[in-house]
């Protein structure tokens, strides 16, 4: 029987997958999708903990559709800025965004 | 509700929705053309609704489908094919230091290790059996009109600070 360790185990996994791409990866596009992929593992925690753990409420759905907000300004906002730095710069690659550096 | 061999229907759903999850979220991380990558993204996203689904949140599936693997991965799939500047399939390399990805993976896997252990080591309450559909959106509603209704203008503000940001920041400012 599936229970809440199996979402749980679930969730970590998915983290982990987007914590590996957000420290190997090197285009910053690819950088930004595994941080969703953390975003939604996030999610998955809260559902599953509200589902098991606060039967009858919704506070952690609620919670999740907060972080689904976040999420939807931190990738709009990323990907504008990823676009202004490939116009002055013309390259996505992480290890040439030097630009704060002197 | 349908049994065969001890695996309810339930946790058959479950199953495979995670395994989708799973497998779509190593894609992302490991196609080295990123266009497969952010195909292998919405894929993820949809595994992900089919989880909430699978736990009675259908309001928050809906919301997953339109939000991120409509709106969300359009918007990547668009920056991609703006900041394209080589072969498709050289788009999504790992970095080409070795003592990066090494450290990388090290800290992941630490990181993954002290995870499982310590849902493993936890006590759980017991599994409530999944019933019928809940009035989640009812719920959601007077949650988010009633209690948190200022995070929820909070949030109505940020979404708009952050898409007007997000056009000066696109958009690039004159120099005059």
């Amino acid at each position: 029987m599936i229970g809440l360790p199996h979402y749980l185990l679930l969730g970590a996994v998915v983290f982990s997958i987007g914590v590996f791409g957000v420290l190997t990866r090197r285009n910053a596009v690819a950088v930004l999708m595994s941080v969703e992929l953390m975003l939604n593992a996030v999610n998955i925690n809260f559902v599953a903990a509200n589902k098991f753990m606060a039967v009858g409420t919704a506070v952690g759905q609620l919670f999740s559709v907060f972080v689904i907000v976040v999420a939807a300004a931190e990738i709009a906002v990323g990907l504008a800025l990823v676009i202004s730095i490939y116009r002055q710069r013309g390259t996505v690659d992480l290890h040439d965004f030097n630009l704060l550096k002197w | 509700m349908i049994e065969f061999s001890g695996l309810s229907l339930y946790d058959a759903v479950f199953t495979a929705a995670a395994g989708v999850t799973v497998t779509a979220a190593l894609g992302v991380v490991l196609f080295r053309n990123i266009i497969y990558s952010a195909l292998s993204l919405v894929l993820a996203f949809l595994g992900v609704a089919a989880i909430y689904f699978q736990l009675n949140a259908g309001f928050l599936g809906v919301i997953q489908i339109l939000v991120y693997a409509g709106a969300i991965s359009v918007l990547i799939i668009f920056a991609i094919m703006l900041v394209m500047n080589r072969p498709a399939g050289r788009t999504n390399l790992t970095s080409p230091r070795t003592r990066e990805v090494f450290t990388g993976g090290t800290i992941t896997a630490m990181m993954l290790t002290a995870l499982i252990a310590a849902i493993g080591l936890s006590d759980w309450p017991k599994t409530v059996l999944l019933k019928g559909a809940d009035d989640t959106v009812g719920m959601l509603a007077e949650l988010m009109l009633g209690d948190y209704v200022v995070a929820f203008e909070a949030a109505a503000i940020l979404l708009l600070v952050a898409v007007v940001g997000a056009i000066i920041l696109a958009k690039g400012v004159e120099n005059k």
